[in-house]
């Protein structure tokens, strides 16, 4: 219910000290702003962060063949296998809630010799045998031309996609690579993209600014693999949780290679959802730290919106006594009190929430506008339900505030304004 | 109209203060009385009580027959705004208000819709010749205009008394004689009016004076001179 008459009742009595008024309000208006841009700060280093780990899908897992430590059907123990494209389907069609499943072959220069050369210009890279939806887990943006495609695949294509030092290294920032050809251990291969990964961080099977992504067929026929594989690399559907999965797997494989179902060293997974975890817990805590540090700033303010009131109830007691007279009931006295609180507090930290929320967008502006990758503080800003929530809790300590001086005000007897000459 | 019967009024602070000490006393409807007494007297005390707006220890008080006695802080606060109109010596005004809107805030504690009670308040102070300053803030008026405001406000929830405490103490005589006439004006339309004051040419112009000593009725003098001779008595 909006009462018209009580709101222009109650802003005549905040209207009729101005300056006090303001200042006044000011505390709350500068806890819930500080709030705000604390808040916006810290999503923005938690998105800054999150972004350089997201470049590799948080619920995915590496499948890396490792020697038996087992004997089992009449296999000895330490025998080395290796996965196989049919593997791919097996898991595909056999593992429930499998998204992505990329199979992996690579090449190291463990010599340090230089293995890739464009001209006379060499370099020590490795390489890697990828399909398409590599990019899909381990992800990388594409900065020139075109990532490995299914026509590559088909058709196996002496093609390559490489990274951005590759690129650098080798053929120079300056000039065009898309269609130049160098030379990966001896054979040549067409430039067809550039690719830059999203994290530097994040990278297990090498880094991809440093290698050389060849199709998978290309790279098995180039090595005489057969359909060998040496790692893959699945993601789960969203919902689903990797462990369970990595379990599910791993049965599916020791069936499939005659490994023992207790072997535990035969198959190596690793995923990065611990480390997501490490991350979470870490921005969790800054979190919790900002709400407190906000939250005191706020609580300050309310103080001081309180201090004020109970000095302005003091002056005002002749006029609260008039008002008794003539015949305000005591609860009126004390809603007209914690309203008058409640719509200071109120229009201050609404006025604060949208000047920090109106600031942090002009940061996040040029942020993005100042930076080609801006990686540690993207989009540094506040949830629709965190404004939410500051909202309540601006309402919430607008009572607060008020309920000490409207305490006082009831104190308050008529006959004390008649008194008080 | 009202009816006293032995009241009794103790502060309690350091030293227990007697102020009243059995006060009996009827005032008819229509009756325009006057309490003197010199400071001390416990006039202003008794003048609280029959507001409302204080307690006292003994005897029983009836206002339009009905019993006041202990009555809880919402029903006082009720029945001073329906029964009662006040009138103050230092006019009692709230400093941020129009005189429109001062003459208004009692109907607004009754509710009353705030079109209906502008229109009621305007009025009123149509009434007492204030309609051209009916937007001027109290500071903006004189001495005698604002007593009429507040004498607007005091009648405008048409209550049963008025109770007027030194009406004309914070003015001179000129703007006395007027004030004065207004009362006069407005207990001849039927309102019941008791008077608090220490000038004699107030009490005058009353039909009844309460004379209190000591926190005791010293004496009731009648006083049926209809032939009321504003500017003698009030100097």
């Amino acid at each position: 219910m909006i009462d018209i008459d009580n709101i222009n009742e109650i802003w005549q009595t905040i209207a009729r000290n101005k300056t006090r008024s303001i200042l006044t309000a000011f505390g709350v208006f500068w806890g819930i702003f500080i709030l705000v841009i604390l808040l916006s700060c810290g999503n923005g280093f938690r998105n800054g962060i999150m972004q350089q780990v997201e470049g590799f899908a948080a619920n995915s897992s590496f499948v890396i063949p490792q020697a038996t430590s087992e004997a089992y059907k009449g296999y000895q123990k330490g025998r080395f296998w290796k996965l196989e494209m049919s593997d791919i389907q097996a898991i595909k069609t056999q593992v429930d809630g499998v998204d992505i499943v990329s199979p992996v072959v690579s090449k190291y220069s463990y010599s340090g010799d230089d293995n890739v050369f464009y001209g006379v210009k060499g370099g020590n890279f490795s390489l890697k045998g990828i399909l398409p939806n590599y990019n899909e887990i381990d992800r990388s943006k594409i900065v020139r031309g075109r990532f490995i495609n299914e026509t590559d695949i088909a058709e196996a294509r002496k093609v390559c996609v490489i990274g951005m030092k590759v690129y650098e290294d080798l053929i120079g920032a300056d000039k065009d690579p898309i269609g130049v050809m160098i030379k990966a251990n001896g054979i040549y291969y067409q430039v067809v993209g550039v690719i830059k990964p999203y994290s530097d961080n994040v990278n297990i099977s090498g880094n991809n600014n440093e290698t050389v992504l060849l199709p998978l067929n290309t790279m098995q026929r180039a090595y005489n693999l057969g359909d060998k594989l040496d790692f893959i690399i699945f993601s789960a559907v969203k919902g689903q949780k990797i462990s369970v999965l990595q379990n599910d797997v791993r049965t599916l494989l020791c069936e499939l290679h005659c490994i023992s179902p207790t072997d535990s060293e035969a198959i190596l997974m690793i995923d990065f959802e611990q480390i997501f975890k490490v991350f979470e817990a870490l921005f969790t805590g800054i979190a919790v730290l900002i709400w407190i540090v906000g939250i005191g700033t706020l609580m300050s303010g309310v103080v001081g919106v309180s201090n004020i009131m109970l000095v302005t109830i003091k002056e005002r007691t002749r006029e609260i006594g008039i008002r008794r007279a003539l015949g305000a009931k005591p609860s009126l006295i004390i809603k007209q009190i914690l309203e008058e609180s409640l719509l200071l507090t109120v229009l201050a930290g609404i006025v604060g929430l949208m000047i920090g929320v109106a600031i942090m967008a002009v940061v996040a502006n040029f942020v993005d506008i100042s930076s080609e990758d801006a990686v540690m503080f993207v989009e540094p800003n506040i949830s629709f339900v965190t404004a939410i929530s500051a909202t309540v809790i601006i309402v919430l300590s607008g009572l607060l505030a008020g309920i000490l001086p409207a305490k006082r005000a009831i104190q308050i007897k008529a006959i004390d304004a008649i008194r008080e000459e | 109209m009202i009816k006293l019967e032995g009241i009794n009024k103790t502060y309690f602070g350091a030293q227990p203060l007697h102020v009243l000490k059995g006060i009996d006393l009827n005032v008819g409807e229509g009756e325009l009385v006057s309490i003197m007494g010199a400071s001390g007297s416990g006039k202003s005390t008794l003048l609280n009580i029959l507001g409302i707006l204080d307690n006292y220890d003994g005897g029983s008080y009836y206002l339009a027959g009905k019993l006041v006695k202990n009555l809880s802080e919402n029903q006082a606060a009720e029945y001073r705004n329906k029964m009662i109109g006040f009138i103050f010596q230092s006019f009692n005004l709230i400093p941020f208000k129009t005189a429109v809107e001062n003459v208004a805030l009692p109907l607004y504690y009754q509710g009353v819709p705030r079109k209906k009670r502008n229109m009621m308040a305007m009025e009123y102070l149509d009434r007492f010749g204030l309609k051209d300053w009916a937007g001027h803030y109290p500071n903006e008026l004189s001495g005698g205009q604002k007593q009429r405001v507040s004498i607007a406000r005091a009648l405008v929830t048409s209550p049963k008394i008025i109770l007027a405490d030194e009406p004309t103490g914070a003015l001179d005589s000129k703007t006395s004689i007027e004030v004065m006439k207004i009362l006069h004006e407005v207990n001849a339309s039927g309102i019941t009016m008791i008077i608090v004051t220490h000038e004699r040419g107030i009490a005058n112009l009353t039909n009844k004076i309460v004379h209190l000593k000591d926190g005791i009725i010293e004496n009731i003098e009648e006083n049926n001179s209809q032939i009321v001779d504003f500017e003698r008595e009030v100097k």
